[in-house]
């Protein structure tokens, strides 16, 4: 990290190739890694609305997985960028998309669901609330539109209540596969995601996704929904 | 298959075996599910969909083509190529199944891969790497590529794409989708992978494929 700050950008300009590469070596020892955040809860703190069984295999196998793979791809990336290889870049793009997605958005997820005990399933009070009857109708109208929606998504993806930072306005939008809601629009601020992947509730609900939809609205965070919303429109 | 006037309605076609005769390699309670209710359900929202349209009363193929509408997907398009990816993927199962193919079907492998494992590795690895849902395919194609003269390709498809729609001619099917190997295997989607490779694809349905797709070219 300390030869990172020595070497300046004009330093390596004067000192030529071999130290480039050089300090291009003490970057990457500073490549930033990323690592599977806690979950606030137990596993089995969400239940009946999602089986322990699930919350642990899909934190500590799925969420993990999309960590593991990222950093390996953002490694590659890193040699690659290293290298000046263009064509080795853009064929990781993928990667990275697919597994940076996956942590960015189930790190959201863990976040969008708390227990029942600790006010999962409350709806919220105050700006978003209010935000919600004036831009979707109502509570009832949105949870039956995500709801709809989630349930038409073919293959897997995301169900997403989003802010549009720009208009000031609440959207309800999908995303295929690991896309981040952003793809659907820069100005767009993840509120609530629901995750429709399969793994996110095959083993207790089967090919019953409607039943699902229903029922992990017991266990959504509105209060963190309500502090993104407010830190976006104060 | 004799020629005949497609039904006015799709029926849903089970597999050439019982539920349980996968077992343990892929369970009844899977197949229950797999074939008894997503299947299922592709065959009646797909009838639901073209009822009263001009796509009803044409054959599944028909319906999936038109439908898939050169990559502009209509509607229907998800639940006809389902019903017909299912179809398939029962079709390049067998109880007993696994094991090496022979005769045409392995020397045509052995041409264009390399060898079988070579074969059976890039498979397995589209399999494992067709990201989200989807399915992984051995094909024929009439027209090979001019760079390697090709005939069988491994192909990845997402979602409900299937080749056919691609204008190729499917030999072999593994569906990836997570409802395929979930209740059997979880998260696990290579050892799925592998017990299908080992245990439970159709040799013999491949080659009879083969057999059918080369004498249409000749």
């Amino acid at each position: 990290m300390a030869l990172r700050t020595i070497v300046s950008r004009k330093t390596l300009a004067a000192l030529g190739s071999g130290l480039r590469a050089e300090a291009r070596l003490a970057a990457s020892r500073g490549l930033v890694t990323f690592s599977l955040p806690d979950l606030p809860y137990d596993y089995g703190a969400l239940e009946p609305a999602i089986s322990a069984e699930i919350m642990q295999l899909h934190h500590q196998k799925h969420h993990q997985t999309y960590v593991t793979n990222y950093n390996k791809a953002l490694e590659q990336l890193e040699d690659a960028m290293a290298k000046g290889d263009a064509l080795a870049v853009v064929k990781l793009q993928s990667a990275i998309k697919f597994n940076g997605g996956g942590h960015i958005n189930h790190s959201i997820f863990w976040k969008n669901l708390s227990p029942i005990r600790e006010g999962g399933g409350e709806p919220p009070k105050g700006s978003l609330g209010w935000a919600i009857d004036t831009d979707l109708g109502s509570m009832e109208a949105l949870v039956q539109r995500m709801n709809a929606e989630g349930a038409a998504l073919q293959g897997s993806g995301w169900v997403w209540l989003g802010l549009d930072k720009d208009f000031k306005k609440l959207v309800v939008e999908t995303t295929a596969n690991q896309d981040p809601l952003v793809t659907k629009g820069a100005n767009l601020v993840p509120l609530i995601g629901i995750d429709v992947w399969e793994h996110a509730y095959y083993l207790q609900y089967k090919n019953v996704k409607p039943d699902y939809l229903k029922n992990i609205w017991k266990v959504i965070n509105w209060k963190y929904a309500s502090e993104v919303y407010e830190k976006e429109c104060h | 298959m004799a020629t005949s006037t497609p039904p006015a309605k799709l029926e849903l076609r089970p597999p050439p075996y019982p539920l349980d005769a996968l077992e343990p390699h892929m369970s009844q309670n899977t197949m229950s599910f797999h074939w008894g209710k997503h299947h299922r359900a592709y065959v009646d929202n797909l009838n639901k969909q073209i009822v009263g349209t001009e796509l009803q009363g044409k054959s599944l193929e028909d319906v999936m083509i038109r439908t898939y509408n050169k990559g502009d997907l209509l509607p229907p398009f998800n639940n006809a190529a389902q019903v017909w990816n299912h179809d398939f993927f029962w079709d390049s199962m067998k109880p007993g199944g696994g094991g090496k193919p022979s005769g045409e079907l392995l020397k045509a492998i052995e041409r264009d891969f390399g060898s079988f494992e070579k074969f059976s590795e890039e498979f397995r690895s589209a399999a494992a790497t067709q990201f989200g849902s989807g399915w992984a395919w051995l094909v024929y194609t009439v027209n090979p590529r001019p760079s390697d003269g090709k005939e069988l390709l491994v192909l990845k498809t997402p979602n409900a794409v299937n080749p056919l729609v691609l204008g190729y001619t499917a030999l072999l099917t593994i569906d990836v989708w997570e409802h395929a190997y979930y209740l059997d295997y979880q998260n696990r989607r290579p050892d799925y992978i592998s017990i299908f490779m080992e245990k439970l694809v159709s040799w013999d349905a491949v080659s009879a494929k083969l057999e059918v797709a080369k004498s249409r070219v000749a």
